[in-house]
């Protein structure tokens, strides 16, 4: 697999694979289980302008929420979380993208959920370009950035009867991106 | 041979509640059975002008829970609750207080759901209406959560740790009946 460099990457929009591209996160809960969702509904670029300069954005539409028990997708659209029918969608903007010789990646940037927007950082890897078989580019994104849910407004919690909270804190949100070069 | 009466809290036909309470009576001794109560949809609800003269099914209830050694509750959890069914039942068990077979009766109470925390709190709740009632609780929780994977077809949970925690549950169980005096002849007033 060949490895991105910032030059590597040619001037244009990039965007997203929907069918090999996932957005999602993972959370501990009662103690020490790990809980995965996903969205179902997302959308976003990177853009590389003719400087060199990478710009990554995206969005979700928070109603897309997929998780296995629909009672708890509608806990998660309610007030106690996302309050979907208030802030419908999350989204994301590039502030500074390093990516590295290695194929490592660290992206700044601004994530606003629930009307909340905080700096946060996310690291992964990159890989590509790569020419598919009909002729187009594509690059491959992956990122990690763990935040914590209650500075975006997403405060429920409740006790364990044995000690100890039922949710985590800490959220880590997970995408995997496969991005096409838009001729 | 002792006799551990099961209660499902939940009424629905494919329940993961039953389901796990049928599960936890083939990890009991060789000398001890299950015998699972199926009737807690038939119970009214409770009326204290009743209390007297009380419905079939809460006889039934009351005679089934008398003749056990001890009781293992499974319940559901209905808004971070104990579903109204079950907690109607022990409602109806619990009086007259002077004469009520729970009265010291080892009880033990496990749980799924099919949400994150596996009843979790229903199960706090049943142990604290349980003990309240004057029954001697195991002070054990087993929260099955996500149960549609989480739970076998036999009933047991697929974790090996969660299969661990119901074997000490019921052994805890088994072991409060065996120091219990023995069941005495159901005595409900018909």
């Amino acid at each position: 697999m060949s490895v991105a460099t910032p030059e590597a990457i040619k001037a244009g929009t990039w965007s997203i694979d929907k069918v090999h591209s996932h957005a999602g996160f993972a959370v501990k809960h009662m103690v020490v289980s790990t809980f995965r969702g996903r969205f179902e509904e997302y959308d976003g670029s990177l853009t590389v302008g003719e400087d060199g300069r990478p710009q990554l954005q995206g969005s979700v539409v928070v109603d897309s929420i997929v998780v296995k028990d629909e009672n708890l997708a509608g806990h998660l659209k309610s007030p106690d979380f996302f309050d979907t029918a208030q802030y419908p969608e999350i989204t994301f903007r590039s502030t500074n993208i390093d990516a590295r010789e290695d194929g490592s990646l660290e992206v700044e940037g601004d994530l606003t959920i629930k009307g909340n927007t905080h700096r946060v950082t996310a690291r992964g890897t990159v890989s590509g370009p790569h020419e598919d078989i009909a002729g187009n580019d594509k690059l491959g994104i992956e990122l990690e950035a763990v935040v914590d849910r209650r500075e975006y407004g997403l405060e429920w919690n409740a006790p364990l009867p044995k000690g100890g909270f039922a949710l985590d804190n800490d959220v880590k949100l997970e995408v995997s991106l496969e991005l096409v070069r838009q001729a | 041979m002792s006799t551990i009466l099961g209660i499902s809290g939940s009424l629905r036909r494919e329940s993961y509640n039953t389901r796990l309470l049928r599960g936890a009576g083939t990890l009991l001794p060789r000398d001890a059975e299950l015998v699972v109560f199926d009737r807690l949809g038939e119970i009214p609800p409770y009326n204290e002008d009743d209390e007297q003269t009380p419905p079939e099914a809460v006889l039934a209830l009351k005679r089934a829970i008398a003749d056990a050694d001890g009781v293992l509750v499974a319940t559901p959890e209905y808004n971070g609750s104990i579903p109204g069914a079950l907690k109607n039942a022990l409602d109806w068990v619990s009086r007259p207080r002077a004469s009520t077979p729970l009265q010291s009766k080892p009880v033990a109470v496990i749980g799924a759901s099919t949400g994150l925390f596996g009843a979790v709190w229903a199960q706090a709740e049943m142990r604290k209406v349980l003990a309240t009632i004057g029954a001697k609780v195991v002070d054990r929780e087993l929260p099955i959560a996500q149960a549609e994977d989480a739970l076998g077809d036999d009933g047991l949970p697929s974790e090996e740790d969660a299969r661990e925690a119901l074997s000490a549950t019921l052994d805890e169980l088994i072991e409060l009946a065996a120091r219990a005096p023995a069941p005495e002849q159901a005595n409900i007033a018909a």
